[in-house]
């Protein structure tokens, strides 16, 4: 059995008295594509933030490739840079996009690459380039946020996130924000990533891209998952009387 | 002797310019050390250490709970009670430069929780530290929120000076008086250096909004 790229064990996390996840185990393997779906306050992005800790979870554990996210009994100075290292490793796309809007789409790339990686300018430049060329942003390089429609804005943040080379993708509800005719573009790239053998856990509303791209599909409600199943399967026929309720209303408006 | 006697500030003007050259360097001093005060009560504010943020917010709370009279009183004539003797000159420089960081304190915390929660989130994503975060990402966005507010703070800054009056630093406000004492005529001193505060008041609000505009086209916003 091969480790997988990240294991969830007995996740928790409570806001206050609010228990917001509930006990989550989860493994997901390389290359692996999930997508997470469920009602508004299920957890889901809850979820997502803890996998990189932007979140700190209530208990339980969070692992990348067997190294977990909390280690025992160290410093608060050792775990604060463990936590740097070990989120480096996890790509994020949000759904706000979250560009540093006082950087033009090349610098946001390079970003990364300087301040974490500590690449010299020249080469993160380059690398920064190519990336944002295979996502169809050449003319874009030097645009500011501001100045880039939505979706071009969140493929510079997929990039942003992609030139770290980490382990697994995470996407927030990555286009929720989008105006429908923008949906298509972001989405075009997260299936080439997918393809390309990128283990992403996806939280998104876009079924069709559920149906096409997941190896499974997991429905969260109440902060626990109801059921997981690859997507024919849910789709098709979902065990528990939540699931059927939720993907009759999504299904019925999309 | 009655009117307004123009010929008497030609006559004092190279005094004048005199007051007006130590204002403009005790402003500018006072407001280098405001600066790094400020910055580094603001950090301790928003610190995760809840004793740093207990002395950030004492601190604030002090200096601007009494009045700037009284702080550089305590400066000039009271420390020398802990064996700290200062010249008139760092007196007045220490004591509007801790007077005014505790201003600029408040000013840049709010221009730094101003920047979108969403940025340090982006950041920390990527790997990059506390620090890092905050140096690359959060301080030159908060930059562009705080240029009027603190613009706001240095002209009161400006107009402080003259409080150094108090304990004989020959600033403009000295220099009026001494002027006032020779020849009894108050109206055209005041008056006269009235209109030097003005503008160099008017200088630092036009030197903000430069200061703005700059920012704001160096981060592709104009």
């Amino acid at each position: 059995m091969p480790e997988p790229v990240i294991r969830i064990k007995n996740l928790r996390k409570s806001f206050g008295d609010n228990e917001v996840l509930r006990g989550i185990n989860l493994e997901i393997e390389a290359g692996e594509t999930l997508v997470v779906i469920g009602p508004s306050g299920s957890g889901k992005s809850t979820l997502l933030r803890c996998t990189n800790y932007l979140e700190v979870p209530t208990s339980g554990s969070v692992e990348v490739d067997g190294v977990p996210f909390a280690l025992p009994n160290v410093s608060r100075r050792v775990q604060e840079r463990h936590l740097n290292k070990m989120r480096a490793q996890v790509g994020m796309v949000f759904q706000r996009f979250n560009l540093f809007p006082h950087k033009t789409a090349l610098a946001n790339v390079m970003e990364g690459l300087l301040a974490v990686r500590q690449m010299g300018r020249a080469e993160a430049e380059n690398r920064a380039t190519e990336m944002l060329e295979r996502v169809g942003l050449s003319d874009k390089l030097n645009a500011y946020p501001a100045q880039l429609s939505g979706g071009q804005q969140q493929r510079v943040a997929i990039t942003r996130a992609l030139v770290m080379e980490p382990k697994v993708m995470l996407f927030d509800e990555a286009t929720s924000a989008l105006d429908p005719e923008l949906i298509e573009e972001v989405l075009m790239v997260m299936r080439q990533l997918a393809n390309e053998g990128m283990t992403m856990i996806v939280v998104t509303h876009e079924m069709d891209f559920a149906r096409d791209v997941a190896r499974e599909v997991m429905f969260m409600d109440d902060g626990v998952i109801v059921e997981k199943a690859p997507p024919e399967e849910m789709f098709s026929s979902p065990k528990h009387e939540r699931t059927r309720s939720f993907l009759r209303k999504i299904l019925r408006s999309s | 002797m009655s009117g307004f006697d123009f010929d008497l500030i030609v006559e004092y003007l190279p005094d004048f310019w005199r007051g007006a050259k130590a204002t403009i360097f005790y402003s500018l001093t006072s407001l280098a050390l405001a600066v790094a005060i400020g910055m580094f009560m603001a950090l301790c504010r928003i610190s995760h250490v809840a004793l740093l943020r207990w002395l950030a917010r004492g601190y604030i709370d002090a200096i601007r709970g009494t009045p700037a009279l009284i702080q550089i009183f305590f400066v000039y004539f009271g420390m020398p009670a802990f064996g700290v003797n200062l010249s008139a000159p760092t007196a007045a420089v220490v004591a509007l430069g801790i007077n005014s960081g505790g201003y600029l304190a408040e000013i840049f915390r709010a221009g730094i929780m101003g920047v979108d929660r969403g940025q340090t989130e982006a950041g920390r994503s990527l790997g990059m530290s506390y620090g890092q975060t905050m140096w690359r990402i959060t301080l030159p966005q908060a930059a562009l929120l705080v240029v009027p507010p603190a613009a706001g703070e240095f002209t009161n800054l400006v107009k402080g000076t003259s409080l150094l009056s108090t304990i004989s630093v020959a600033e403009l406000t000295r220099v009026a008086q001494q002027i006032v004492g020779v020849t009894f005529r108050p109206i055209e001193a005041y008056v006269a250096i009235g209109v030097v505060y003005y503008c160099l008041n008017a200088v630092i609000a036009q030197g903000a909004v430069w200061l703005e505009r700059s920012l704001r086209r160096s981060q592709g916003l104009e």
